[in-house]
């Protein structure tokens, strides 16, 4: 180990977070292959661990005999500060080599706050930002990840990004990145034939012009690189190679346990939602195949705990038989199964009541609007029925605790949807009177606000942000209206909310303003620890940047989306009916009753969607 | 099987798994290697495992002892082998057998130490830390549990030697286990307490081996 960190490490928090070596890590010979790549997660340890997505590709990247793929995550504070006063720079933790002794770096880009940690990781790797200043192939900086259905704001510091799933074009990527290297392709020639595998863009061959009022006019692909970007997809998910060894930390990390993924894609279209879109088309797992590989799973890394992952546990079709043959591998053993994101309904009370360890305390429900009306236009399917109902049959098994999530800022949300949402948790309150088994232990109902960001591919894509200061008078709208003491209201603060909806919605122009929010010190800008506002406001203020053009402004819908050359599946005339279908409070069918036709079945090369 | 004990190394990047993520680490293990172990009965059951004094965040041991507990019989001379390689890298299952005598007799615990000086003459600084030790009181404050105290941390010292090796001194001591327990971290805290001008630039100190009252071998 490198003398510099051994005397650091006894300092700092959590050590053992930064120092690799853990169970089922891979080790190769970095002699015997022709391309070491460092998996960049720009968040921090216990984050990154805990992403299924990092798992999945480790293994497959790894799965190349020629490609060393090894993890780096972004230090906390007071490691930062340690490894910046040493002189350490950014390592990986499997050779605990620094990042100037790899070929290529990946990030994995999952939420637009993490944006300023990888400028700040490309800075203590000890490379220029942008990628105009790295004139040569390698080091090559890509990215993925769900930032990528809008890669705009990022687009000049990384190389190229790969749109939609990574299992097989990462690895299609990197054979041809192996023969440049070995031939000594310029990055130019590279980044040419780079465009051309199906999902991945490269925005410098992508010329973008504005009109004079700032929006965009054109996007128009050079070098022959495609009019639009296509996301790529697995179309066959029990096919798809899955790590059955993945890595056990040997410390604490947020998800620590086997993660089985049922499905990807949603049937639900809520219209709020990004990845009920993005994630299109509808792919399940069999059943037996996740029982097999979380069997092996939990055989290879000793976990006590597994869970099930999807954007909606209880529209896996053939749920109650996967949860028979997994609690049958699990019971005789101590093994937990935690089933989250399920629906409010009967047959899911009843499998929560089936599953040992769970502690009867909490029931979470992200009910979104405070009205029928308003639910009907956003497309969330929850009734208060259903909702009341769940809550009785909880409350009678001997729950004491609900909490009820909505968003505020919604289109077409009005006073009278907001007061609603106290009046909900009256009735819900109401129904703890009538139905509690044991009211000694009391109640606790919380109802949680956050600020609606409208989202690039979403059918409210279009739809303004409300501004702070509305935000603020819609939750002192709601805090008035709650009366009972057995009611407690916590609001997540807008000022992220719009920071997130300028960096969502943005073009490349914003790139500025992330770079400048990071040479004032910002990184870690997920962690509120991290988080200032006013560093963002200010540098907007210096780059010329109007936030309130990006969040708070309707963008008409003849308008050229930053995103547009982007193509994520579903149509964007999808999009727009579904928009339109807001407007008059109308429902749209889920998948499973009727197919929208949203085009995202397209994508699959002669598979079937299962929606 | 009960009465159960492991002894094992953890050098190298495992001195950076703490006591409780190294107990979690240990269950794991004994679950991927086949060997399950028994839990308590109760409301929460949980392993029954146990390793004797917990080594701080970045100290290295020869000699660690861990007290566990399995379901079935098993055959104890294979289980070092399978166990470790159900380890993270720098975890080492020395041996497995039954045990006579309960942790709490372990008394006494040679340690080895690594004092760094990055410019300063070591032959010297040998010099110097020996006649610091052979002080018949070194009294220092530290953190207890009601705030800070006065400790006199030499009569838990046994024996020591330092060396001169390179530009660094290196020492061998026999030191408290329990009651009292001496963290060695004390040893080269104490000089930045008392006699700054030779403390070292950083220490780092490793368990070599286990020992009772009458200084025979525990196991």
């Amino acid at each position: 180990m490198d003398k510099r960190l051994e005397r650091i490490l006894p300092r700092v928090q959590k050590p053992a977070r930064y120092t690799g070596g853990e169970y089922n890590q891979i080790i190769k010979d970095k002699t015997q292959v022709d391309l070491r790549l460092a998996f960049c997660f720009p968040d921090t340890y216990e984050i990154g661990m805990s992403n299924l997505g990092l798992s999945i590709l480790y293994h497959t990247m790894n799965s190349l005999d020629f490609v060393w793929c090894e993890r780096v995550f972004a230090p906390w504070g007071d490691m930062y500060e340690e490894m910046k006063k040493a002189g350490v720079p950014l390592y990986a933790l499997e050779s605990g080599d620094p990042l100037s002794a790899f070929d290529s770096l990946a990030f994995s880009i999952g939420y637009e706050m993490a944006y300023t940690t990888v400028l700040d990781m490309l800075d203590m790797a000890g490379l220029p930002l942008r990628s105009a200043d790295r004139p040569g192939l390698l080091p090559l900086v890509w990215a993925g990840g769900t930032a990528g259905v809008n890669a705009e704001p990022m687009a000049p510091f990384l190389d190229l990004f790969v749109i939609g799933e990574g299992e097989e074009v990462d690895n299609e990527l990197l054979t041809l990145l192996r023969e440049a290297k070995i031939q000594g392709w310029s990055k130019h020639d590279f980044l040419v034939k780079a465009a051309q595998i199906e999902g991945i863009y490269v925005p410098s061959l992508y010329e973008v012009r504005y009109h004079e009022d700032g929006t965009v006019a054109s996007v128009t692909p050079t070098d022959g690189a495609p009019l639009k970007v296509t996301k790529r997809i697995i179309t066959d998910l029990d096919a798809v190679p899955y790590p059955t060894a993945p890595i056990v930390p040997s410390t604490e990390i947020v998800h620590d346990r086997v993660s089985l993924e049922l499905f990807r894609g949603c049937v639900r279209g809520c219209r709020f939602c990004q990845a009920g879109h993005v994630y299109r088309p509808i792919r399940a797992k069999k059943p037996e195949t996740l029982i097999r590989q979380g069997i092996e799973a939990l055989k290879n890394t000793g976990y006590q705990d597994v869970t099930l992952l999807s954007l909606s546990t209880s529209d896996y079709r053939p749920l109650a038989g996967l949860c028979d043959g997994l609690l049958e591998y699990c019971e005789p053993r101590s093994i937990g199964l935690s089933l989250p994101s399920l629906r409010a309904d009967n047959f899911s009370m009843e499998l929560m009541e089936k599953l040992q360890k769970v502690r009867k305390s909490g029931l979470t429900f992200a009910v979104e609007g405070g009205s029928q009306r308003l639910r009907d236009a956003i497309n969330k399917n929850v009734t208060e029925e259903d909702l009341l109902h769940t809550c009785q049959i909880a409350f009678a098994g001997g729950w004491n605790s609900v909490k009820l999530y909505y968003m505020l800022g919604l289109p077409t949300e009005t006073d009278e949807d907001i007061v609603g949402i106290a009046k909900m948790a009256d009735q819900v309150l109401h129904c703890w009177r009538l139905y509690a088994k044991n009211k000694n232990r009391g109640v606790k109902i919380t109802i949680s606000t956050s600020c609606f960001i409208p989202k690039p591919h979403s059918p409210f894509q279009w739809e303004a942000q409300i501004s702070i200061e509305e935000y603020l008078r819609r939750v002192n709208l709601l805090r008035s209206s709650i009366t009972a003491k057995n009611v407690t209201y916590n609001w997540h603060d807008a000022e992220t909310s719009l920071i997130e909806a300028v960096l969502s919605k943005g073009d490349r122009r914003v790139s500025a303003a992330i770079e400048e929010v990071w040479r004032q010190g910002g990184r870690l800008d997920a962690w509120s620890d991290y988080f200032s506002f006013s560093r963002w406001m200010n540098a907007f203020a210096a780059c010329g940047i109007d936030p309130t053009f990006y969040a708070n402004r309707e963008i008409p819908t003849d308008e050229v989306l930053p995103w547009d050359h982007i193509d994520v599946g579903v149509r964007k005339a999808h999009l727009l009916h579904e928009r339109e279908m807001a407007y008059s409070s109308a429902l749209s069918p889920d998948c499973r009753h009727q197919c929208a036709a949203c085009g995202a079945a397209r994508l699959l090369k002669g598979g079937k969607c299962d929606g | 099987m009960d009465k159960l004990r492991l002894r094992f190394r953890k050098t190298g990047r495992a001195v950076y798994i703490s006591h409780l993520d190294l107990m979690q680490t240990m269950q794991r293990a004994f679950f991927r290697a086949g060997y399950p172990l028994r839990y308590s009965e109760g409301f929460n059951p949980h392993p029954l495992i146990s390793i004797a004094l917990p080594l701080s965040v970045g100290a290295a041991s020869e000699c660690e002892l861990m007290d566990f507990r399995l379901k079935e019989d098993t055959d104890l001379a294979a289980l070092p082998a399978r166990l470790t390689a159900a380890l993270p890298e720098g975890i080492e299952v020395l041996e497995a057998y039954e045990f006579t005598r309960k942790a709490s007799g372990l008394k006494w615990l040679r340690v080895r130490g690594l004092f760094e000086y990055d410019d300063r003459d070591a032959a010297a600084m040998a010099a110097a830390l020996t006649a610091f030790y052979a002080q018949k009181q070194i009294v220092i404050s530290k953190k207890t549990k009601r705030g800070q105290g006065e400790t006199d941390i030499r009569p838990a010292i046994r024996e020591f030697a330092f060396v001169a090796k390179g530009a660094d001194v290196e020492l061998e001591a026999l030191i408290s286990a329990q009651e009292p327990t001496l963290n060695p971290e004390l040893l080269a805290e104490a000089l930045r307490q008392l006699q700054p001008e030779i403390a070292p630039d950083f220490a780092k100190f490793t368990r070599i081996e286990t020992y009772d009252a009458d200084m025979q071998l525990f196991r």
